[in-house]
Order: structure tokens, then sequence, then C-alpha cells
């Protein structure tokens, strides 16, 4: 199948963004990466009038470590952070994320900020930008804010950005020595969005776990954080936590499984990272 | 028979200087494939070229109402909206049905429905333009209304009184049924010390084949022809359809088939959508071109599968078995597939149950019921992988009944290797098969009683390991019974004319068809060792009703066996007329001399007589230089189908290596292996590869391919995101072993490979996962495909 | 300043092309329709087969998920340019040895996405070599014979005896 009518634009500043943002019948879109929002388009799910490429607008990529916390510019590549030295040191949670994304090619095109604005339920990254507490940078029409991962995912593919607003950067605390993180997922086949995910981050003091956040995806509209777990876990028990999931998620089934598999694969999942959480760090 | 590891010795009747026979010659059409220059269908740009696109049904069994074509008119591009009545008056419907499947009945079908949708999917509408995107475009403005009618998806409640007929002009939704029973299976049961009965299901999949269906088809009102470039396994069959259907002489059409991007039966059929864009050419008198997108060939490519079969079988505690019984249930949509039907997937499924073993207590039914789904057909070895997961699930679930070793329940049950022709328990007749040779070379080559070994080891760990196999026949180098004796216009015999060059070189036309099996090699592989040339001096033309003997094409594992042996007879041909012209260039006797190496030579001493190239020199541009009364006939054809057997049966048996994660119900796949048994090797490498990616599709289906319907009849993961095909990462290594039988029914002695992986490996799967999770006390899993959420709730972790 | 057509500029295969293009053409359309490069193929136009898989600026990426209009100053390679160069001939003689394509659909961009991994100069496990063709589908072959191809390429390069 091929796209409906469009019109393409390429956004030179923000600024221009914005302003292209502006149309009266609210009918545009950023393109970023384009590994899901092209795909759409392809499919006729979506029919904007007007695509605007945020490909051109300098200052959107990159990463940068200032002040404890690890800045990823909108735009940066999935390829490009999985080879990048400071996201393998300083978001290691990132790191263990990144392979699971698609494939090589997805990777080479698809952007971090594309993924956390697009806010597919069953995406890796926005799940772990919920399990670091990282906060999301935000340009639109009356200026810049920051919106704090926890406020950020609304509901099925809506977050905190409205419709004239950009996403220009994400930020994540940097790891510290006592940072512990773990990640895992069931899919199907290597690549594929997840049945079900988990990506973790805790702090390790003498005695076990603390500050423990679990960010599910794949078993609701949003990423998810199964609070009860984390308390569970903090408090010491594995068992209890992975307990405490029934009454943090209520995944409903879809064509890979059924809801009650899901919750049974989340606390899996749980007993797999909070062994990762755990590990020694050499 | 012989057991072969890597490469055949050569075989005695082919044993001729410098044979191609049993060795592994890289195909000849590779590098083409590899520089992006091949040419497929969806490459085809003609002159004047518009785009289709079809309006499709949203509903499952809708009758319409009525068509708004306004707007699509005067959208840009468009070119013509035509719709079902409108095409009707160019193309007749056809009706999809055998006579030798006794009953076998099905509705008329038209090219686009006319007044009723019977499956979503089914196009109502065709828009014509200058581009896809235009045509798409135009399908958006085409308002259609429907009133939807009730859709019977469940093929459990289709005969039920009360569940509507969805042809009223054929009395029920009974398409086709075959009961069948052979010996006393009343008394096998009774005389068993355990019988075990079990349900199995196989999900209805589909062929994903990498390239779409694609046709480009160009009716040229000055010559009254239409050529007709078409990804297709069988140019000739489509031929005849588009001659009948468009009421033209098959002389006025030409069929082309160039590159094909897979195929595996998807591509043997014949297409509503590809029918309407012949019929569309013939009507704008230009050329259309229809290549399916992705979305278009989930619901409209031929599914497959799709069988309940309730199964039983009785063993003795010494592991005889003394009975077997099937009923097998399938529903095939609203129509049987023109012209091979779609009842002959259940009649496989009858025909191939129990088939390697000796027991002949045998008990079936099949029931084939239509459907308001998308339709159901032949596709990569037909009723096999039922047949087989029935037989060989049975098989271990006895075996873990009396507590026998699987292998074991085998060697006690299989058909001996010397006590053949031998039949099945349907009456099935083999002509020589090799199961327990199979059996044997397996075991040593998978060092079964290592893996056992180690399984044990590593259950003490909690790792939970299983090993699993199956057994099979196949079905291949089909003769008329297949589908001639039936009254379709199927070819079951191939032609393959050979002809010399001006400069010594020989060309092969050939009526089989290359879809990237390696036919193209075979083939020249054939010619090349028996007319005596080195294959770089062999071109094959293949794929081109005009330049072709009249041949069936590619399907049923037909094109080496068949087209394999109709190459070799006419390189035979070809080398006694060059011989006679040689002769008498020489004075020599043709019977003395024989073509080595391109080079005529003394058949004793090997010495050097003329170059092929001085041969042809002088019989095509001095042939007044030949003695008078010589007339050099430099071309030859032969053509071959089988006449002893109805079918050329082969054997093996595979086995699987897996790990189930018990706490996720995930499987990953460790190792597979085949030994399989198809006659003559002519390219090892090339059964290898043929097994391994048939081995590979048959692992789709047992873990993870599925056409999910709702009870709407409504297909929910009708795309490559979610309906799942098998990817590398999940694939395991596949080593495959050979045992050789030759039929005798040609010289050849070869027999299909194309389908023998496909046959196994779902079975095989499905035993290995049991056996993986018998220790746990598991129900044994009998529904395919094995997902992780079926896989949890048989250990009760759900 | 937003169009429905668009001129673009780049380089395809090291020439210089200059088009008008819709907007809403994707990069493999635009190589097969306009530019008659139909080595590029199109399985699923969702992202997921690889069977459009094209280098751009150096990297693989999906000819289906980029649009022509994307590629205004891009350096665009396709198997036939990578192919007459000569880059991957010893891949490609691989796979002819391995019989590691059989409809050869997939080829071409299972090739591409083969040489990424091949350019790093390492000797990758097979485990790894499926992991980069995990986003290429091929309904022939199994896999079996492309990761064994891939593999035999990856220990010539570093200069082991196969």
């Amino acid at each position: 199948m091929k796209p409906s009518p469009f019109a393409y634009a390429k956004a030179k500043s923000l600024d221009h963004a914005i302003e292209l943002l502006a149309r009266p019948d609210g009918e545009a879109r950023l393109l970023a990466g384009g590994q899901s929002l092209i795909a759409t388009l392809n499919l006729r799910l979506s029919a904007p009038k007007l695509l605007i490429d945020l490909n051109g607008i300098g200052g959107l990529a990159g990463i940068a470590v200032k002040n404890d916390m690890v800045e990823i510019g909108a735009m940066t590549r999935h390829a490009e952070a999985e080879r990048s030295a400071d996201i393998a040191r300083h978001a290691p949670l990132i790191a263990l994320a990144l392979p699971h994304i698609g494939h090589a090619a997805i990777r080479n095109r698809g952007t971090l900020g594309g993924s956390i604005a697009f806010a597919d339920p069953a995406a890796e990254l926005p799940a772990c930008l919920l399990a670091l507490g990282g906060e999301i940078d935000i340009v639109g029409p009356t200026g810049k804010r920051t919106v704090q991962a926890d406020d950020f995912f609304k509901g099925l593919f809506e977050t905190a950005l409205g419709p004239r607003d950009v996403l220009t950067a994400i930020r994540l605390p940097a790891a510290a020595n006592d940072t512990r993180v773990g990640f895992a997922e069931f899919s199907r086949r290597h690549g594929d969005y997840a049945m079900v995910g988990l990506a973790a981050c805790a702090q390790v003091d003498g005695k076990g776990l603390g500050d423990v956040r679990l960010a599910y995806f794949g078993v609701g509209n949003v990423p998810l954080r199964a609070k009860k777990a984390e308390t569970r876990l903090t408090e010491g028990s594995i068992d209890d936590a992975v307990k405490a999931l029934a009454s943090d998620l209520d995944p409903s089934g879809d064509v890979q499984a059924t809801g009650a598999t899901k919750l049974h694969l989340a606390g899996v999942l749980l007993r797999r990272v909070a062994t990762q959480l755990m590990e020694v760090r050499s | 028979m012989k057991i072969v590891e890597d490469s055949p010795p050569i075989l005695t009747a082919l044993d001729r200087p410098n044979s191609y026979i049993g060795r592994s010659v890289p195909r000849p059409n590779m590098a083409r494939l590899m520089q992006g220059r091949a040419q497929y269908v969806s490459d085809v740009v003609l002159p004047r070229m518009a785009h289709v696109a079809f309006v499709r049904s949203p509903h499952a069994h809708a009758r319409i109402e009525s068509i708004d074509a306004a707007a699509a008119r005067k959208a840009p591009g468009v070119i013509a909206v035509v719709t079902g009545p409108e095409l009707a008056k160019v193309i007749t419907p056809w009706v999809g049905v055998l006579t030798h499947l006794k009953g076998l009945k099905s509705a008329p079908q038209n090219a686009i429905a006319v007044d009723r949708a019977c499956w979503a999917g089914e196009a109502v509408c065709a828009v014509v333009a200058r581009s896809r995107a235009e045509a798409e475009d135009g399908c958006g403005l085409v308002e259609v209304e429907y009133e939807e009618l009730q859709a019977v998806t469940d093929p459990e409640t289709a005969l039920d009184p009360k569940t509507p007929v969805i042809h009223p002009s054929i009395a029920d939704n009974l398409c086709f049924e075959r009961v069948h029973t052979a010996g006393d299976p009343d008394k096998g049961f009774a005389e068993a010390d355990a019988v075990v009965e079990t349900t199995f299901l196989f999900g209805r999949h589909t062929g994903v084949c990498n390239e779409p269906r694609a046709i480009v088809a160009d009716w040229n009102p000055g010559d009254a022809r239409l050529t007709v470039y078409q990804g297709t396994q069988a140019p000739h069959m489509m031929q005849n359809l588009f001659a009948k259907h468009l009421n033209l002489e098959e002389h006025q059409i030409r069929v082309v088939t160039k590159d094909v991007g897979g195929s595996f039966g998807i591509k043997v059929h014949t297409y509503a959508d590809e029918m309407a864009t012949v019929a569309l050419s013939k009507l704008l008198k230009r050329p259309v071109k229809f290549v399916a997108d992705r979305i278009e060939s989930f619901v409209t490519d031929i599914h497959a599968r799709d069988h309940r079969v309730k199964a039983k079988i009785g063993v003795k505690s010494d592991g005889t078995i003394t009975a077997w019984e099937i009923d097998d249930l399938t529903g095939i949509g609203p129509y049987s597939v023109y012209p091979r039907t779609s009842g002959i997937e259940a009649n496989q499924v009858v025909n191939l149950t129990g088939g390697p073993y000796t027991c002949g207590n045998y008990r079936a039914r099949a029931r084939v019921v239509f459907q308001n789904k998308n339709v159901m057909c032949q596709y990569r070895a037909v009723g096999h992988p039922i047949a087989t997961a029935v037989t060989e699930g049975l098989i271990e679930l006895a075996a873990a009944k009396i507590g026998m070793d699987p292998l074991e329940i085998r060697r006690r049950n299989l058909i001996a290797d010397d006590a053949h022709p031998s039949q099945g328990p349907s009456g099935i007749k083999f002509e020589a098969l090799s199961h327990h040779s199979s059996l044997a070379h397996l075991d040593s080559m998978m060092n079964y009683a290592g893996l056992r070994a180690e399984q044990e080891k590593l259950r003490k760990q909690g790792i939970y390991r299983g090993i699993g196999f199956a057994s099979f026949v196949e079905v291949t180098n089909p003769s008329a019974a297949f589908y001639g004796v039936g009254g379709a216009r199927i070819s079951a015999q191939d032609g393959a004319t050979v002809r010399l060059d001006g400069t010594g070189a020989i060309f092969c036309h050939t009526g089989v068809s290359e879809q990237g099996q390696g036919a193209e090699a075979v083939i020249a592989q054939c010619v090349a060792t028996s007319f005596g040339v080195s294959m770089d001096r062999v071109r094959v033309i293949m794929g081109d009703t005009d330049n072709t003997p009249y041949g069936g094409g590619t399907w049923a594992s037909r094109a080496a066996g068949i087209g394999g042996e109709a190459a070799w007879q006419a390189g035979k041909a070809l080398r006694a007329n060059v011989l006679a012209v040689a002769g008498s260039i020489l004075q020599a006797k043709p019977e003395t001399m024989d073509i080595r190496n391109g080079i005529v030579v003394d058949a004793a001493t090997g010495a050097e007589r003329i170059g092929l190239d001085e041969v042809a020199r002088i019989a095509y541009f001095r042939p007044d230089t030949l003695p008078s009364g010589i007339q050099a006939e430099l071309v030859a054809t032969r053509h071959y189908v089988p006449r002893a057997w109805a079918f050329a049966f082969t054997n093996g048996i595979q086995a699987s290596y897996l790990e189930v994660d018990t706490d996720s119900g995930f499987v990953k796949l460790l190792k597979h292996w085949c030994v399989e048994d198809c006659g003559t090797v002519i390219n090892p490498q090339l059964v290898d590869e043929q097994v391994r990616g048939g081995v590979v599709q048959g692992i789709g289906a047992a873990l993870f391919e599925h056409c999910l319907y709702d009870d709407r009849g409504q297909l929910l993961n009708g795309n490559m995101a979610d309906y799942l095909v098998p990817m590398a990462v999940e694939m395991p290594d596949i080593e495959v072993g050979h045992v050789v039988t030759p039929t005798a029914d040609s010289e050849l002695g070869a027999k299909g490979a194309g389908e023998a992986g496909t046959a196994g490996a779902p079975g095989c799967v499905m035993n290995a996962i049991n056996d993986a999770l018998r220790p746990l006390g598991a129900a044994p899993l009998t529904d395919m495909p094995f997902t992780p959420d079926k896989i949890l709730r048989a250990l009760k972790r759900v | 300043m937003s169009e429905h057509r668009c001129d673009i500029t780049l380089t395809v295969n090291g020439e210089t092309v200059a088009e008008t293009v819709d907007a809403r053409k994707t990069l493999v359309d635009f190589l097969r329709d306009d530019l008659i490069l139909t080595g590029s193929h199109v399985g699923c136009e969702h992202g997921v087969c690889g069977a459009c898989t094209v280098r751009v600026d150096g990297d693989v990426v999906r000819g289906c998920l980029m649009l022509a209009a994307q590629c205004n100053g891009a350096r665009v390679e396709t198997i036939e340019g990578v192919s007459d160069g000569g880059e991957i001939a010893d891949l490609q003689t691989a796979f002819e040895q391995r019989n590691a394509l059989q409809c050869g659909f997939c080829t071409p961009g299972m090739l591409l996405t083969a040489q990424e991994l091949l350019a790093s100069g390492q000797v990758p496990s097979r485990e790894k070599i499926r992991e980069q063709i995990s986003g290429n589908y091929c309904r022939c072959t199994g896999y079996h014979a492309i990761v064994d191809a891939i593999e035999s390429v990856a220990q010539a390069r570093a200069g082991h005896k196969p």
C-alpha cells in the first residue's frame, strides 16, 4: 500500500518546525526517524496533510554528560547511542535495551526522541526513561519546558506533548556507583515488540535495594510502574514482589498472549531482573 | 540403496565421463539475483502500462447493495473503475472441482464479486490508474453499500442445520467428504494393549512469499494476443485458463515467467484478482499491472492447514501398532480453489496417515466444509505436515504410554526396507523406500544415545530439553493421477528440447520453471551430462509458453524427477543426432563415438575426433559438404511422464532437539536433523537446501505462524509484524543426510525433495516439546502453533 | 514552505540524480519506479521484511521507511552500485558457493545487511550473524546457508584459512 498524499516540509529550525505545526486543521506530523510513522503512513493508518521533517535541524542530536545527567538529543539515532561510550558507562539501562529495538537497519534510522514521543506501549525506551526517572525537554509555541517521565505518558500513543510541541531531548540521571539496572523482555522473535518487558533501576546500599523503579512495557496503554512490587522488592522479598504484580498490572490479551500469560511473564521477568539488580557489580 | 554423505559417488546408470550427476555445482542463475539484475514480475514495466488496485470487502459475508464510483472516476490519474458485473462481460466464472474427488462441489467464482462478497478481502471493485498510489486513492473514493450477512466461520458448526448455507446454489456447506476403511480397525483396537486418543489442531497459515503475487497483462488487439507476465509455477496451466475464461485460443496467449520471488504452492492457483487484471487489460486494450501488497496478500493468498483431526492409535505392549483411526475436519473458505480444488489437502491427510508403517487396520474420515474466510488450497507439502504430525504424534504418545523408546517403536513398525513394493494403510503404493536405513543413519548422525544422556543430566538441573522424531513419506513426481484424471488441464508430463547452436554450445528449452529451487541448474546438469558438454555450454530456457515444450511447471516436487528425466533423454537423443552427423563427416560408425566435454571422441580410446563447433559449422554453414542424403537434425525433443507408479514416494526421518523454558513457555530450538531419500541425488547441495528451507517452513507452522480470525471472519493479524514468520535468530542449524533409493521408473532415478522438510518438521518439533515436558506431567501439546501461551497452560503455570 | 512535489538532488551509486518526486513516494519506490533500479525490492512496505534494504550515507536503512524527499543531498547506494563496484564480490561468491539464496528476492537486502556487519572486520559468532540479519526475511533457505556464507567471508577477510 502507498501513503495517502501529503505535503513535505523540511524544518530549518525548531521555531520553523513549531510554526509549520500551526496548521489550522492540525493535521501535521513531525518526522524524526520515521521507523514507526512511515510504516503507518504506508498502511494508510494515518493520513496527515503535512509531514515536517526534523532531520535538517542542527543541534538536536548528540549525547552529553553534565551535572550527573546524561542528555540525549531527540534526533540521536539508536545506532549512535549503541556505539556511544557515554551511554555504555553512564546510561547502562539504555545500553541494555538498545539491542532489543528492531533490527540493525531500523536502529540506524530510528531516533531516541522519536521513540519516546511516539510512546508505543510495547516499546523499550519509554519504559527505560520511566525506570530511570528521566525527564523530557519540550519546546512549544510558548517556549521551553521540562516534563518528568512519570508525568509524560498519558494514554495509548498519548503524551504530554501538545499538538504544537517538539520533543528536543531526554535527560537521565547518570548511573552512580551504587546504581543497579536490569532489563529483560519476552518477544516472540528477536527485535519484535515485546509481549512483556521490564526495565528497572535501583540503588544499592549495604543491606539491599533502595529507590527501586520497575517500569513494565507491553502490559497496558502506557509504560507502567509496578509500585507495589517496587516496595516489596525494597523490603527484600522477590516472592512478595511477584505477588504484588497482580495488583500493579492488569494486562489485556492480544494476538500473542492472554492477559493471564502476560501477568505470569511479568513475574518471570521480575525474578530475572531482580537477580540482575542484586548482582555484585564487577 | 546406499547411504551417502556430502557428495554421493557417481551412480551406475549415469556413470558418464565428466558427469554432473551427484555434484554440488552452483546454480547458473545466481549472479543476476545477487547483483540486483533479476527480473521479477514486480519489476516489469511496459509502455502505456496502468496499475490496478482493488476495493475489497471489509465484511466476511455481505450482499453488495450498491457501488458509487462517481468520485473515484474523477480522481487524478484514474483511468477506469470497473465493478464485478461489468467485468463479467469479459471473463467467465469458474468452478474448482475435480471428478476423481467424488462428490466434491463448489460454486461459481467471479473475478470480481458480482452481488455478494464471501470473505473479508474479496475484491468488489477495481480501480485502474496511472500509478498504484493513484489507484489506491481512487479505491478510497469508491462508496460501497453492503448488507452484512451472517458469516459462517466455525467448521465444527458449518454443517449444522441452523447454520446458513453459504451458496444457495449448492445444498449445504459440505465441499467434500471421504471415508476410507482398510483392514479391520475394530479388531485392531480390540487387540491393543493400549489405546491413545487425542485431537490434533493445525493453525491456518499462509505462504508469505517474499515477492507478493504479481502479474502484468498486455492485451494487444493489433496482434489479437495476450501476453501475461506472471509469477506463476505453472505457465502452461495459466495459458489454458486465461484462454478458457477470456474466450480465446491458447495460441493467442503467451505466459512469461522469469524470476519469481518465492512460491511454495502459493503461486500455482487461480486468483480472482489476477484473472481480473487479465480481463481488465482485455477491456482497456493496454497493459495492466497488479502487484498484491502485503496486506492484501494476507487476505487473498491461499491459506492452508486449519485442520482438526481426532485421532486414535492402538498398540500392543511389544510396540506393535494394531490400528489407526482419524476424523479430519477442515474449513476451506467459501470456494474450492480453481483448478486444483481445495479438497486435495484433506484427501492427502487420508492418503498419508500411517504411511510409513506396516499396520493396515485403518479407518479415516475427512470432511471439507465451506466458510466465510479466505480460501485455502495447496501449499508446500500439502497434507503431509498434518498426516505426519498426527501419525508421529500418536506413535510417540503410544510409546510413552507403553514405556518404549520412540526410535524403538518405529523400528518395530516401519515398513522393512526389503519389503517393497508395498503399500500404506490407505492403499498408497510404494516402489521402494528406506525407512530403516534412514532411521539408522539419523541415529548415528545425531548421536542419539549421547543426547539422551545429556537430556537426563540436564533435567536434574531443572533444564528441560526434548528430543522428537518424525518419520515420513512424501509424494513426488506425480503422474496424471494427481489432477489430469480428475479433468484438470494440468500437464503431468514435461518436455525438453535441446538444440546445438552454431558454436557447439546447447540450448535446453524446458517446461519446468524456476522459483529458486534450482531447477535451472538441475536441468543443465542433466543435459550437460547426457549430451556431453560442460555446464557453461548449456543455456536453459524456461518460463515462456511461446518457447518451451508443453509442461506442468514446478510444483509437487516434480521439476527434477520429471523435467530432469526429459532433459536427460533429450540430451541423449541430441547426442545420437550429432554423432550421426559426425559419423558421416568422419566416415566412422556413430556407435563407436561419444561426446565428451564438447568434443566428439572415439568411445573406446577417448581420442579426439572432431569438435562440436566444427560439426555445427559444417551442418549449418556447409551442409553442401555432407554426403548426399544426410540431413543434420541438431534439435531433439523428449518428454517424460511417470507411468509405472502414480507417485514416486520418498521417505525420511527428522529429529528435533530443543529446550523449553518452563517459566516462560518459550522454546529454543537447538538443532534439527533430517535424513531423506529422494532417489538419485542430482545436486546434493540443492537437495540439502530444499530440506533446510522446508524444515524452517515446518518450524514456522509448529511455533509461530497462525492466521488468527475472530468469529465474524476478520483476520486479526494480517501483517508481517503480527503474523510471525521464522526469522534467523530463532532458527537452528540443520544437518541433512541422505539415503539413495533410485526410482526405476526413470533412467535418472531421481525423486523429488522439495517438501520433505516441511512434511516432517511440525510433528517432529511437537514431539520434542512433549518429550521435554513429559517429566513435568504436562498434558501433551497437540494444538499448533505451540505458543508460550499454550505451553504455559499445559504446564498449568497460567 | 511545504510541497506535494519535491525537487531532490542526490547521488545514487555515485551518479548525481536530480528529480522531482511526490512527497509521499518512499525511497525504494523512487529507486524502482523513477530510476529503474529494481534490485531493491518491495516485500511488505511496513518495515518488517528487509527486502528494500539500501544504504543511505553509508548506513543500511529500510527503503520503505524513508521518503525520497528526505534524500535531498544524500548518498544512496543500492545493490546494483555495490555489486558493480566490487565491494562485496567475496560475499557474493560465498553466497553462490554455499547456495545461500534461492528465489533471490531477499538477497540484495541480505547482502547489504551482512556487509555492514562484516565491515567491522571482526569475526562474529553465528549468533551475532543471525542477530544482524534478524530483520531480513528469507522464506526459502531456512537461513543456515546464509549464516555459513557470511561466517566464511568474515573468516576469510580476517585472514583465516577456510
